[in-house]
């Protein structure tokens, strides 16, 4: 085994006391900007990049992996405890993992989140060791249309999700489709919905209105339910990791789809965060307590696995595009790149040729920096359950305050800081009026790349839609997004074939 | 404590030196964080260089005060060229531009112009090159383009950076040139555009030398032509057999076709000479070092500098230049 080999020798590259160092440092630097929201790990690891400047390269990316696979793990953190995504790849846990913390139940929801981003992290580099020639040509087959496929089937798997009426799902996601399209239009070259204004060229920054929408529209309903002077009776129990460590292999069922649809997100390369849309919604059909996913009275630790192993299986794998092809799978992979470049190596085919050491020794520190920082986070779980014991009046200011950092630092703006007020507030209209907000995410997340990757496709085939049909790869993808999209009324039609009219048939979340 | 201490006493050292100082020479210096606006997004090719610029004057220790690289990409840049433009008369930002300094005015009618920055310092001009995919048969740009003409409109895709933007224009240079049409699909970043070229999915692109030079030596795109007047100087080789020398001028083959990119340095206007002095000697060290020699052949950038009123001159030459191709392509906000 020629993998095996090398792998050995990267371990002997990464296991340098200096190199350790490196890693730890990393990884809590790492879960430190993955608990600000806004700041983000392309952000960390774009102003950290300079420092590696006087270290090798091997050393250099060490550090910048650990910095990413840290704010992988530390997304999780400020989801689960305050309903505030640190990252736009943690929006979907927080549809479990708040409900789970306010039933006082938030370091099992956290131990869950770690162990099993951990786990799809060990998918996603166990699949770069082994497979990664293999792998990196089934990205280049990826066009135009097959992303907009991707994105379709994103989309398709998770609108079945909401409970409540199918019309204001549908509502929402139109408003957050018309968010993401406010700003530069990338294909035709020109600015659409700006109104003249100078501040919305930028558009509406997913991050910032994810922080209002969740953060402060969390808050503003707080406040309206009257101010408390209570923590949550959260106990803290230093066997809480194992408790939940005994419950996590009734999930693997769901733990090894959602590698699997992290790893294929990550290589293809569409992200993390529609993989833990992806992983979410399909969790939702396949699982038999699909139906209490997200609700308040009896939220599911599935729904947090399902989300984090795809979020970190995706951002793992992501790196597999961006050494052998010079695509960066994420933002944050784009930074790395951009690093690899200054330091004289050359993403593409020959870097596994020609920097054996370099590639190597950072698969292995994936290895290593996945387990440390599985270490770092697993040891605060009481820690950050604790937090939860504070009362919410003296909480909630600061939470205010660090989102309104956390908006102000996406663009040194401070106009994005009142957009995430207005988002606050029509995140709280929103709970008022049990509109669902997963799709209005969804949607100014994803929206705009589903857009272009069409618009792609259209230009390709001069406006002929059959391009989503010309291949058995595009077919597919298409077919089984729309397969997942009208499941309900086949489900529903396939009973009545049947005969079997007894009782309501399930349609709305099944 | 002993260490606290000793940077204390080495603190009021240069504080005392620093109130004698102004005496002596009265040099301007930053005397807070200094901003780095890259008007694009992370992992471009203007955001890398301005982090490498960035990591050598950090390792070098060129600056007194630090240096913070910030990303304003919104609105093909428009966002970081008003923000600069917003900041009259603050020593304390830089911006690097790239054609969008010309373009995104011109395409979206956003209001600014280069005359509402200081020019510092051309650091370098970027390449354009004509790639294809290895396995196709075309070794010359004239057999690419006979094949584009022989295939009819619109048949043969080239994919490139953006909308409206630099690759936009070349291909429509190319089209106006060469008397044939061809679809244009925009892509995000250059290395997307590479990897669309490698699986097939276009036909050819207008790549940058960095963004497409790993495919190159791994033997999954071929250089046809380069968008220059000249040869590029470097011959070290780069695959087995060629090296950037050995891609020929486009002209050569028929395709009279030039276009160059802008990599340079600018302030907000309205500081003092004294102010854009400091950024020029700064740049100039920059430049002299080895990590800036050996990025520039890394990425095959044409080596022109310049600075002051010849930098000048140059920059109000190119805005007119665009205008006219810009107008010529129909890409000017408002069907001007």
């Amino acid at each position: 085994m020629d993998e095996i080999n090398s792998l050995m020798h990267g371990f002997a590259v990464a296991l340098t006391p200096f190199n350790l160092m490196l890693m730890m440092i990393g990884v809590v630097l790492g879960v430190i900007i993955g608990v600000l929201p806004g700041l983000g790990g392309a952000n960390g690891v774009a102003i950290l990049l300079p420092l590696t400047f006087s270290m090798s390269p091997t050393s250099g990316i060490i550090m910048l992996s650990c910095i990413y696979w840290g704010a992988l793990f530390g997304g999780a953190i400020t989801s689960i405890l305050f309903n505030i995504p640190g990252e736009p790849w943690s929006v979907a846990t927080t549809f479990d993992g708040f409900p789970l913390a306010q039933k006082g139940r938030a370091g099992a929801a956290l131990t869950a989140a770690f162990t099993s981003s951990f786990f799809g992290a060990l998918v996603a580099v166990l699949l770069i060791t082994f497979l990664s020639p293999m792998v990196a040509r089934f990205a280049l087959k990826f066009g135009g249309p097959e992303f907009f496929a991707v994105y379709l089937l994103t989309f398709c798997a998770f609108i079945g999700m909401s409970k409540g009426n199918p019309m204001k799902t549908l509502a929402a996601m139109m408003l957050g489709f018309a968010f993401a399209a406010v700003g530069m239009d990338g294909v035709s070259g020109t600015l659409r919905m700006t109104f003249g204004t100078e501040v919305l060229i930028k558009g509406f920054d997913f991050l910032i209105a994810v922080i209002g929408l969740f953060g402060i529209g969390e808050i503003l309903q707080t406040l309206e339910e009257g101010l408390e002077f209570k923590g949550i009776q959260a106990k803290i129990d230093k066997r809480v990791v194992l408790d939940t460590w005994k419950e996590l292999p009734k999930y693997w069922v769901t733990s090894l789809r959602s590698a699997a649809v992290g790893c294929f997100m990550g290589i293809v390369p569409g992200g993390a965060t529609p993989a833990s849309f992806m992983s979410y919604g399909i969790a939702q059909r396949m699982s038999k307590n699909g139906s209490k996913f997200g609700s308040d009275d009896d939220p599911q630790i599935e729904g947090v696995v399902a989300p984090e192993t795809a979020a970190h299986a995706a951002g793992t794998s992501a790196l597999l595009p961006m050494m052998t092809l010079g695509v960066p799978g994420s933002p944050t992979a784009a930074v790395l790149l951009g690093a690899l470049l200054i330091w004289g190596l050359q993403p593409g085919p020959l870097l596994f040729v020609e920097q054996k050491d370099f590639v190597w020794g950072l698969i292995a520190s994936m290895y290593l920096g996945n387990i440390a920082g599985l270490i770092v986070v697993l040891t605060c779980v009481p820690f950050f359950a604790a937090i939860l014991r504070i009362p919410f009046s003296i909480i909630a200011p600061v939470v205010l305050v660090i989102c309104a950092i956390g908006a102000y630092t996406v663009h040194n703006s401070l106009f994005d800081v009142y957009m995430m007020v207005l988002f606050g507030v029509i995140g709280y209209v929103f709970k008022k009026l049990d509109y669902p907000l997963a799709p209005l995410v969804l949607a100014i997340v994803l929206g705009d790349r589903a857009e272009e990757s069409f618009r792609q496709a259209m230009l390709a085939s001069q406006g002929d839609m059959r391009i989503l049909f010309s291949n058995g790869l595009v077919g597919g993808l298409t077919s089984v997004a729309l397969l997942l999209l009208f499941w309900p009324l086949l489900a529903l039609g396939l009973k009545k074939l049947r005969g079997g009219g007894k009782g309501k048939p399930a349609t709305s979340g099944a | 404590m002993k260490l606290a201490g000793k940077i204390s006493v080495l603190a009021a050292l240069i504080g005392a030196l620093g109130l004698t100082a102004p005496v002596a020479q009265a040099a301007w210096e930053p005397t807070k964080t200094v901003e780095f606006v890259v008007p694009a997004g992370t992992g471009g090719g203007a955001d890398q260089m301005a982090r490498l610029i960035d990591g050598i004057i950090k390792k070098n220790n060129l600056m007194k005060q630090p240096l913070v690289v910030v990303n304003k990409g919104g609105g093909a840049g428009a966002e970081g060229f008003l923000d600069v433009k917003n900041a009259k008369g603050d020593p304390h930002k830089i911006i690097i531009t790239l054609s969008n300094l010309f373009t995104t005015p011109m395409a979206t009618g956003v209001p600014f112009n280069w005359k509402d920055l200081t020019p510092v310092e051309m650091m370098a001009l970027d390449q354009f090159v004509l790639w294809v995919n290895a396995d196709k048969p075309y070794k010359t740009a004239k057999e690419y383009v006979d094949a584009v003409r022989a295939a009819g409109p619109n048949k043969f895709k080239m994919g490139g950076t953006g909308s409206k933007q630099e690759d936009q224009i070349i291909t429509v240079a190319i089209e106006k040139q060469a008397k044939i049409k061809m679809t244009y699909i925009p892509f995000k970043g250059g290395g997307d555009v590479a990897v669309q070229l490698v699986g097939d999915h276009i036909d050819s692109s207008v790549n940058n030398p960095i963004e497409a030079v790993a495919q190159w030596r791994g033997g999954k795109l071929r250089p046809l032509c380069v968008f220059d007047k000249t040869r590029m100087p470097y011959k070290a080789k780069v695959t087995e057999t060629m090296s950037w020398n050995d891609i020929p001028p486009c002209k050569d083959s028929g395709l009279n076709v030039e276009y160059l990119m802008l990599r340079g340095i600018f302030m907000p206007a309205g500081v003092t000479a004294e102010q854009t002095k400091y950024y020029v000697d700064l740049l100039e060290k920059v430049r002299a070092t080895p990590e800036w020699k050996d990025y520039l052949e890394k990425g095959a950038l044409n080596t022109t500098t310049m600075k002051g009123e010849e930098y000048r001159t140059w920059v109000a030459k190119e805005e007119t230049r665009h205008q006219q191709l810009m107008r010529e392509a129909g890409f000017l906000a408002g069907g001007k």
